[in-house]
């Protein structure tokens, strides 16, 4: 593919998530690329919407099958908002599949822990997925989930699908629950007490807002976890998603290419300061 | 090394024409020394010259006809490699969805004359920056092949230049086609010339010249000597990554965050600085569109925006970033450094910030903490 300009994909699925988020399943028009693209978990595209503009969002189907891609995407800007009011049937521009992966090759034989935030779990699912379809190579998976409200909870049906698979537990929390909430309250750093941390035999995989990895880094550090075994995927501005046009730098590195998905400790310094 | 006398400029141009190049070169307008299409030597600068100081340019007649005899003005060679508009792609419309088509480069042959040797270690940082990477950018990896450069040794340092201490200038010593010195002394004024390339060689061979005799070769090397004794300024940037690594939040931020503007001046002068843009020009019917690049600064709001809010939203932070990526970042990102002591964003600034005043204010010993 090239990957400067964009190939069309059709939007064969549009399913309404919440209030403001979709997700699109995207299946590229031309036979040769769909049959080449290849992503791994954690990976994104540039999605484009005619008029408006691209936008890079994560792809979070399973990379087994990589003849359909599905983008979640929440409604908040011009782009998003343009890509929001495009229906079944319609067609959007994509390149990709962009910058780095999470450490699943790493993560196997480990308990694997997932921490995310708001919209934070879709570029996580993909890995979760992973883990799912190859159980018995993983230990155990722990997968907490943060939400400001319940409205706010996306994929209902696959955490209740992974709570039931073997050695996987889903701890999911919100920040303002309201009556028919079943699950905890509060912030996602007050599920840690809830699980089990072998500080010497996992992965964490973690995404969301910076102030919520921010916190949700120290507590696990003050835990135990080593710093290079916590990886993050982070969220800049994209332009180009090739590091040509500077707009997605963090301290040295450029998020389209060395990230989104980080080891902390490899990123510390910049991760630490403000307004990186 | 050989001889042309002022005539034989002339008959450069006319090789250069012959072969097919547009020569860009400076030439004055609008009260500085800019970088334009030039016809004849005659609309090279004749006779003048810059003083330059932080936050201040201006022009001033020399007491001699030379044509080079100035420092770089505001423009840099970028705005040919890296065009400040650009169209990417375009995306057409229609009953069967969008299609997209790629927009194909359109390099011109330019020959480029004046280049300074801290524009050339521009060029080749632009190189690492833009044709290093996995994915190269096609518009300027395409002007860059037809490019004809003609350097000139610089024979007056301005007010604001560090090159000596970034080891970047004031000696040309790679990445031209052809090095010229002006000389200008009680023998006359000549050139001296060498060929960087076979193409070089052969334009020069083709112009009338003769082999420079030993006094002709001495003055052009005390040219060059001179110039680097005249530096208005120095960088001193031993270890500087780690300097700046270690005082992302060092209180001259703030200092120097009351004084920018964040105008973003620096970063369009700065020959190395590459951020770019992209907005949608649409057609009237919204059936066609067209993916503009344009040139982007990392002094803007927009530049960090991501929903909610800007990631650097103070001066300080937006200072910072593009400080410590010119300085530091850009030593892990491409293996140098972002500067090459041109002394650009120091003269263009309205406020007068001088990038080598701020380096030394944090290398200082902070008199609070004591030695």
């Amino acid at each position: 593919m090239n990957l400067l300009v964009p190939t069309t994909a059709e939007i064969v699925e549009k399913r309404q998530e919440t209030r403001q988020i979709y997700t699109f399943r995207l299946r590229l028009r031309d036979e040769a690329l769909r049959r080449s693209f290849q992503f791994q978990p954690g990976q994104f595209n540039m999605v484009y919407a005619f008029g408006a503009g691209e936008v890079p969002i994560s792809i979070v189907s399973d990379p087994a099958d990589p003849q359909l891609l599905d983008h979640t995407i929440r409604v908040v800007g011009e782009v998003t908002g343009a890509l929001g009011r495009l229906r079944e049937g319609d067609v959007v521009g994509l390149r990709g599949p962009f910058g780095s992966a999470w450490p699943l090759q790493e993560a196997r034989g480990k308990d694997v822990i997932v921490v995310t935030g708001g919209l934070g779990c879709a570029p996580v699912v993909s890995a979760i997925n992973y883990v799912v379809k190859r159980r018995a190579d993983f230990g155990t998976l722990q997968i907490l989930h943060g939400v400001r409200t319940p409205k706010d909870l996306l994929y209902h049906s696959r955490f209740r699908a992974w709570r039931r698979i073997p050695n996987t537990q889903v701890h999911l929390t919100a920040d303002q629950p309201d009556p028919t909430w079943r699950h905890s309250v509060g912030v996602v750093t007050n599920l840690f007490t809830r699980i089990r941390i072998d500080a010497h035999n996992s992965l964490v995989l973690m995404c969301g807002p910076d102030i919520m990895m921010h916190y949700a880094v120290r507590d696990l550090l003050s835990r135990g976890m080593p710093a290079q075994r916590i990886y993050l995927s982070l969220e800049r501005n994209m332009k180009c998603a090739v590091a040509l046009c500077g707009h997605c730098q963090f301290g040295p590195t450029f998020l389209c290419k060395d990230g989104p998905v980080f080891r902390y400790d490899l990123i510390k310094l910049w991760f630490q300061t403000r307004e990186i | 090394m050989i001889r042309i006398d002022r005539g034989g400029l002339d008959a450069l141009f006319q090789a250069l024409k012959n072969r097919g190049f547009e020569i860009v070169g400076p030439r004055l307008r609008d009260a500085a020394i800019v970088y334009d299409r030039l016809d004849s030597t005659a609309d090279l600068p004749v006779g003048w010259t810059d003083r330059q100081e932080r936050g201040s340019y201006h022009l001033r007649r020399r007491s001699d006809e030379a044509l080079f005899g100035y420092a770089v003005g505001p423009h840099s060679w970028k705005k040919y490699l890296l065009p400040p508009l650009a169209c990417l792609w375009r995306a057409r419309r229609d009953e069967n969805g969008v299609e997209f088509f790629s927009e194909e480069p359109r390099p011109e042959k330019l020959a480029l004359i004046g280049v300074r040797s801290c524009e050339i270690h521009a060029i080749a940082i632009q190189d690492k920056v833009l044709m290093g990477g996995k994915v190269v950018d096609p518009i300027y990896a395409a002007q860059r092949e037809n490019l004809f450069i003609i350097a000139v040794q610089c024979a007056e340092a301005g007010g604001t230049c560090f090159c000596v201490s970034m080891k970047t200038g004031p000696k040309a010593t790679f990445g031209f086609d052809i090095a010229l010195t002006e000389v200008l002394n009680g023998e006359g004024h000549y050139f001296t010339a060498e060929g960087g390339t076979p193409c070089g060689e052969e334009v020069l061979l083709s112009i009338p010249c003769r082999d420079a005799d030993s006094a002709e070769r001495e003055a052009a090397e005390r040219v060059v000597e001179r110039t680097a004794r005249q530096m208005g300024r120095a960088m001193d940037s031993t270890g500087i990554k780690e300097l700046l690594y270690g005082n992302l939040e060092h209180p001259r931020w703030d200092d120097v965050a009351a004084r920018c503007l964040a105008c973003g001046n620096c970063t369009m002068v700065c020959p190395t600085c590459f951020c770019t843009n992209v907005q949608e020009v649409s057609d009237l019917k919204a059936e066609e569109t067209a993916l503009q690049r344009r040139w982007d600064s990392c002094f803007t709001m927009d530049f960090s925006f991501i929903h909610g809010g800007s990631v650097r939203s103070s001066h300080k932070a937006r200072f910072r970033q593009w400080m410590t990526h010119k300085l530091a970042t850009w030593i892990d990102q491409f293996g140098t450094s972002g500067c090459v002591g041109c002394g650009r964003c120091i003269t263009w600034c309205p406020v007068g910030i001088d990038l080598t005043e701020e380096v030394r204010a944090i290398r200082a010993p902070d008199p609070e903490r004591g030695p």
